[in-house]
């Protein structure tokens, strides 16, 4: 691999004869990386790198979480989920908040802990709350495929999960102005580079799908600004190592046997159309929110809390008067201080909270 | 959340792999990538193998490389 240096010369010497140029990270996991190893000090000033909807605790709809409250509520639920989710505040409660009153709700590494379980305790009724993106969905899919070969009767799925395309166009076709994106290495392992060859297609954008290490993170920035200074924008595959153009099939038609498209609430951006997945009617006994009948729920979000135009890259975290004073990782308003891949909480811990 | 680790496979039984991740070994699901044999580098999500990692990949970058530049 290329040295940090020789890729920020390179970069350097490109930025020179280029306009400002702002580039958009699309995936929490960057939203950290780049934080960490300080990948904005090492690029030219004229080059700003913002944060999009990539955090999938992020996106998570109020509405979402106030429905895994509700059923982490009933005395025969037990509610396994990411840990991340744990802290996301819903009015004055969150999962954490219920369990410490006594619900039980469990953190796991895999989905599959949730399938365990609910084999060795029949009579619990066993909920997987389902969060995350392209990357995460089929781990869901083979979680309902192990219930449905082991016949286990006390399994379903609240889902929130999130498809990246589509919540990208309704981003691009709105206010949001950025010249190029930083594609999700994660999402295009599983989904194919394809998936994102619409970017310079349909909308004329530089794209690049980068890994997580500092050097793979400045190689996709050197492409996306390669293909501006040259004015031809294009998808560029630039981890190679992990994505190929048609992505991982098993793990794709898994998602396709027991998902399909439907409109999608995220945080901070709305409804977008066919922006996430939901159960195929056929399947429709594995989905909690048939099978508790639950009300719909409105939930208000933290008044003052600007995630929305955190997650549209309009603002830095900073610029929220909340951040940093009344908005803390330890005590988190907004879901984009909670997980650590959260805009704002990168930029709690690796830039302070007085800049 | 899309964080996924690197590790080698050193046995499978059934759908499950032993992983070792330079010393700490762990249990994943092969699930997701049926083909996944002892021996491959891949990468580990929440669980699951999601994708083999390229043997080949510092020629490959070299390539890479090469291809920006003339972009
Ligand atoms: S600092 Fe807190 S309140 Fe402000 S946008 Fe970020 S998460 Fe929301």
């Amino acid at each position: 691999m290329n040295s940090i240096e020789v890729l920020s010369r390179k970069i350097e010497s490109l930025a020179d004869g280029l306009p400002p140029t702002t580039i958009m990270e699309v995936c929490g996991t960057h939203t950290h990386a780049i934080r960490r190893y300080g990948v904005r000090q090492l690029l030219p000033k004229q080059v700003r790198l913002v944060s999009g909807p990539g955090c999938p605790v992020c996106v998570t709809a109020q509405e979402d979480v106030a429905r895994a409250l509700a059923l982490a509520r009933l005395p025969n639920v037990t509610l396994f989920c990411f840990g991340d989710m744990m802290r996301v505040p819903c009015g004055t409660a969150s999962l954490s908040s219920l369990r410490a009153d006594g619900a039980d709700v469990r953190i796991c590494v895999s989905p599959m802990d949730a399938f365990e379980f609910a084999r060795e305790h029949p009579l619990r009724e066993v909920v997987w709350f389902g969060v995350g993106f392209e990357t995460t969905t089929p781990h869901t899919a083979a979680l309902i495929e192990a219930g449905i070969r082991s016949g286990v009767k006390n399994l379903s799925i609240l889902c929130a999960h999130k498809t990246m395309p589509n919540a990208l166009r309704a981003l691009l076709g709105g206010e949001t102005r950025v010249d190029a994106l930083l594609c999700p290495g994660h999402v295009a392992a599983i989904t194919g580079a394809d998936a994102f060859a619409f970017l310079p297609e349909e909308y004329g954008i530089s794209a690049a799908i980068s890994g997580f290490e500092p050097e793979e993170l400045l190689l996709a920035i050197f492409a996306l600004l390669k293909m501006q200074a040259s004015g031809t924008p294009k998808l560029v595959n630039a981890y190679p190592r992990v994505v190929n153009p048609a992505g991982n099939p098993a793990a794709r038609s898994l998602v396709e046997t027991y998902f399909e498209p439907c409109d999608a609430l995220w945080r901070g951006l709305g409804e977008i159309s066919s922006s996430g997945l939901s159960l195929r009617p056929a399947f429709a006994k594995w989905d909690a929110g048939a099978r508790f009948s639950m009300e719909p729920v409105a939930a208000v979000p933290a008044s003052g809390c600007r995630c929305g135009d955190v997650l549209r890259g309009r603002i830095e975290p900073n610029e929220c008067a909340l951040f940093g004073q009344a908005c803390t990782p330890e005590q988190p308003l907004g879901a984009c201080m909670v997980s650590s891949e959260g805009a704002c909480a990168a930029y709690y811990q690796y830039e302070g909270a007085g800049i | 959340m899309c964080l996924a680790i690197p590790g080698r496979i050193t046995a499978i039984e059934q759908e499950e792999a032993v992983i070792d991740y330079g010393g700490t070994t762990r249990r994943a699901s092969i699930r997701l990538l049926p083909d996944a044999a002892v021996g491959d580098t891949v990468l580990v999500h929440a669980g699951f193998v999601i994708q083999k990692l390229d043997p080949e990949s510092g020629a490959e970058l070299e390539a890479l490389l090469k291809e920006i530049e003339s972009l």
